[in-house]
């Protein structure tokens, strides 16, 4: 416990969300988030998740019935400002009549903190992100890395129960996304504080949660580990939302399932699979001298320097991607033999 | 080359328009201060219609002023709140409101004059006052108040500026104070200036509302453009010149937006 | 929630109060006192049915008309062609365009006299070349030149604004295309700022409707709708008259500014 308060436990029962013309934005929902962890909301834009976010934070209200408890009180109706929880907004939201510092500092002014204390923790909360040198700097005279860090470290400095970051690092391009992901995990970790994190980047959930909160249309599809969700997806929309899938259609008889492209050995088969669903590290091209049930024509290949992305067509709907890291020139038509690792193989 | 042509045919044009508009302006402050402008300015120079018209009407130039400051902070008062209110609200109801608010510009200032004469002039105590007045020019210049500052704060995003206060344990007037009146000084500035700079020049409304008692300087003006020799004339109008040019420079100056800095993205 | 609703109708509310108490109650009350004079609710339709108001309301309309048309042309030919090419000195042309963009109408009466008056520079120019003296500020070409010295300002900045907004690369393209001068102009630079014109020309109108400084400043016999108002009020004392003529008044410039806002499809700034 270096800078934050105690962590919080957040539960919230009941709560759904309907907007004044009718959208229903949030079926009910009940979600249980442990003190200290790192919860990522993960979905499509239009999920739920952001207004899951701002009924925690206490910009919105759940439609009645719903309850919003902060380690076991009812903090339903109390407005933001009196939660005491830290947010990073995707737009940063910073004061642009303020400094870098002023910025930093305002909370603890609202907060009526002698000044002294306040400069003490600025200066604390500057050396933290590394932005010592931009403390009287106006907003506008930053870039966006540093808007970003300037927003957490804002977030922080009141010593929030619980910090809330929706979808923080979007507005920013992909190189310093990598770096600043890097950034708030050890941040989070090091902080030990409740975290709720908002994204549609499944790399960003995979990275930074505890735990990931997928959901869909308004709804939870899946709650779990990262690990889990990417290998054991509960419905056909998170294992497709995460990570890629392949899939093949076909039927099972005798632990054999036979589709378009072959056949396949599967002891473990469900009887009257009709589908089955895998990842692309699942599946490899056959070297020459092996004999595989599958085969399939490339329908194009990407070199991406460690490794080849393959499409195989194997007369389904979409065709199979595949990571190969062979040393092999692979061109258009070729014809391939394909073997899976039953071990990755999945029924929904 | 048939486009330096157009080019210099084009130029020619806007001074020609540029010749109407100031042309006017310059007789009209040189015979303010010629001794006889039916002879010219070789009668010699003087100011002793600038004199006569400081004797004659100082009243109604402290009038104006007054005026135009209790107009302004009137306008603040009533038109910054409404602006906030209808830059956090955009939905029907908070567009016709602001459509209502405009109306007594649009509406011309006779006739607002009369509707306030009927209704409000038997209360004599406040017929003969100046706040008779200042209630047209309020209505008047609430408007660009209004739409001065609700530019500025349709421009910025106030909501989430307002959540991130909000957030960091800011209540309802802290965030007021802190966040929403500093961003849009901008829009307040501007609105003021424009307030000011009309409350001064209103004549449609003033003409109707005034009194004996009541007069400001555009009924001065029109009092001594009727009755007096153009000199004086002249010299009145060179004082209002000079009272409301520092105002129109400083609206022209504040009428452009600061552009945008660049920043680059920091390399890590 | 609700806590916001409450505050947000709370801020609005001195204003709300002022504007009901001092415009929405006075104008109801103007509506009912226009009804109620020797001529009753007739009072609202002798507008059209009188002669006298009829023909200044024909003139009121073609001097308005005349305005908005002549404004338009000149600051349309000023404003884009100030936008589109900066040359030094291209700031000092705009600010004194701009410049009597809040004079009151008395001020521009006298602007109007110091040019067309009996002492004016036109007459005196007039004389020294022909021997004869022009001086029409006191007729209806001396209020038409008084509102079109009005007008120019606040439509220069309207057209300069959109034109800004203007992509050169249309101009470009339609070049790249065979275009003339004249051609990119009709197919390009118009259409692209019809809806400033829209809107300037309808500022332009509804103000020299309903503007009455200028023509007081002029005075004599120029018969226009507010010149006849004021009349009726102080002279004839007739004030349902003056009442009625004048909600007529307010209504028409109304109009003008509400269907040309939904004509431009944009926000239309008031007229001062």
């Amino acid at each position: 416990m270096t800078d934050a308060g105690t962590p919080l436990a957040i539960a919230l029962t009941n709560c759904a969300k309907t907007f004044a013309d009718g959208t229903k934005a949030l079926e009910p929902l009940d979600l249980a988030i442990h003190a200290g962890e790192t919860v990522v909301f993960l979905g499509p834009s239009g999920c739920g998740k952001t207004t899951t976010l701002r009924i925690i934070a206490g910009l919105e209200e759940p439609d009645a019935g719903g309850k919003v408890l902060f380690d076991g009180v009812d903090v339903t109706h109390l407005p933001i400002e009196q939660r005491n929880v830290g947010m990073v907004f995707q737009s940063y939201a910073l004061f642009p009549n303020m400094t870098v510092a002023g910025n930093i500092g305002y909370g603890l002014k609202i907060r009526k903190v002698a000044d002294a204390q306040v400069k003490a923790r600025v200066s604390e909360m500057l050396a933290m992100m590394q932005i010592t040198k931009l403390a009287d700097r106006r907003i506008d005279q930053l870039s966006g890395g540093q808007r970003q860090r300037v927003a957490l470290a804002r977030a922080i400095a009141v010593r929030p129960r619980a910090l809330l970051l929706d979808e923080p690092l979007t507005a920013l391009d992909a190189k310093l996304r990598d770096t600043l992901r890097l950034e708030i995990d050890s941040l989070l970790r090091s902080l030990g504080i409740t975290a709720i994190y908002v994204t549609h980047d499944q790399a960003e959930a995979m990275a930074l949660g505890d735990r990931i909160v997928v959901m869909e249309h308004g709804r939870v599809a899946q709650i779990g580990k990262p690990r889990e969700i990417y290998q054991r997806p509960a419905t056909r929309f998170v294992a497709e939302f995460i990570g890629t899938m392949n899939r093949l259609t076909g039927a099972v008889k005798n632990g054999v399932f036979t589709c378009k492209a072959g056949s396949l050995a599967w002891s473990e088969a469900p009887a009257n699979t009709t589908e089955i669903l895998f990842r692309p590290e699942d599946i490899r091209v056959a070297e020459g001298h092996e004999t595989t049930g599958l085969q399939g024509k490339v329908a194009a290949a990407f070199f991406l320097g460690d490794r080849t992305r393959l499409f195989v067509e194997v007369g389904e709907a979409q065709p199979l991607v595949i990571e190969s890291t062979a040393r092999r020139d692979f061109s258009h038509g070729d014809a391939v033999g394909l073997a899976i690792d039953p071990r990755g193989l999945l029924v929904l | 080359m048939k486009r330096r042509g157009l080019f210099l045919l084009q130029l020619g044009f806007t001074l020609l328009v540029c010749a109407f508009l100031v042309v006017p302006v310059i007789l009209s402050m040189l015979a303010g201060l010629t001794v006889n402008y039916f002879i010219g300015v070789e009668s010699g120079l003087t100011l002793r219609w600038v004199m006569e018209v400081w004797n004659g009407y100082r009243e109604t130039i402290f009038l104006s002023i007054g005026l135009s400051l209790a107009c302004l902070a009137v306008t603040l008062v009533l038109g910054v709140p409404t602006a906030y209110v209808l830059a956090k609200r955009q939905n029907a109801l908070t567009r016709t409101l602001e459509e209502m608010l405009v109306l007594p510009v649009a509406v011309p200032g006779l006739a607002t004059a009369l509707a306030l004469i009927v209704t409000y002039g038997s209360l004599s105590g406040f017929r003969t006052s100046w706040a008779f007045i200042l209630v047209g020019h309020v209505l008047f210049t609430l408007p660009f108040m209004v739409r001065s500052v609700l530019a500025v704060l349709s421009a910025i995003d106030l909501k989430t500026l307002e959540e991130g206060a909000a957030s960091l344990g800011a209540g309802f007037w802290p965030r007021f104070r802190d966040i929403v009146l500093p961003n849009c000084r901008q829009g307040i500035l501007a609105g003021s200036l424009m307030v000011v700079t009309l409350s001064m020049g209103e004549f449609n409304m003033t003409w109707l509302l005034h009194t004996p008692f009541t007069k400001t300087l555009p009924v001065g003006l029109a009092d001594a453009y009727a009755s007096l020799r153009l000199e004086v004339g002249s010299a009145y109008t060179l004082v209002f010149f000079l009272m409301i040019m520092p105002l129109l420079l400083a609206l022209q100056a504040f009428a452009k937006p600061r552009p945008a800095k660049f920043v680059a993205e920091e390399t890590e | 929630m609700r806590h916001e609703v409450r505050r947000l109708i709370l801020l609005l509310l001195p204003a709300g109060i002022v504007f009901a108490a001092f415009f929405l109650l006075p104008m109801a009350r103007l509506f009912l006192i226009g009804g109620s004079g020797k001529m009753g609710w007739a009072a609202y339709t002798a507008i059209l049915t009188d002669d006298l108001y009829l023909s200044s309301l024909v003139s009121t309309f073609a001097v308005a008309a005349a305005t908005t048309a002549a404004t338009l042309v000149i600051s349309g030919i000023s404003g884009v062609f100030l936008q589109r090419h900066k040359f030094p000195g291209n700031a000092a042309l705009v600010a004194m365009l701009t410049f009597p963009l809040a004079f009151p109408g008395v001020v521009i009466g006298f602007m109007v006299i110091m040019l067309a008056g009996r002492q004016g520079l036109i007459g005196q120019v007039t004389q020294a070349l022909t021997g004869e003296k022009l001086v029409f500020a006191y007729t209806i070409a001396g209020l038409f030149m008084g509102y079109v010295y009005f007008s120019i300002p606040r439509t220069i900045l309207t057209v300069m604004a959109a034109a800004e907004k203007l992509d050169p690369k249309l101009e470009e393209a339609a070049r790249s295309l065979g275009a003339s001068p004249w051609h990119v102009l009709r197919d390009v630079i118009i259409p692209g700022l019809k809806p400033a014109f829209i809107s300037a020309g309808a500022i332009c109108f509804a103000t020299a409707v309903g503007a009455f400084g200028t023509a007081f400043t002029l005075a004599a016999k120029i018969n226009v709708l507010p010149m006849v108002i004021y009349t009726e009020f102080t002279l004839s004392a007739n004030i349902a008259m003056a009442a009625a003529l004048s909600f007529v008044l307010g209504i028409v410039t109304w109009l003008v500014l509400a269907v040309a806002r939904t004509a431009a499809g944009s926000s239309v700034a008031a007229a001062g």
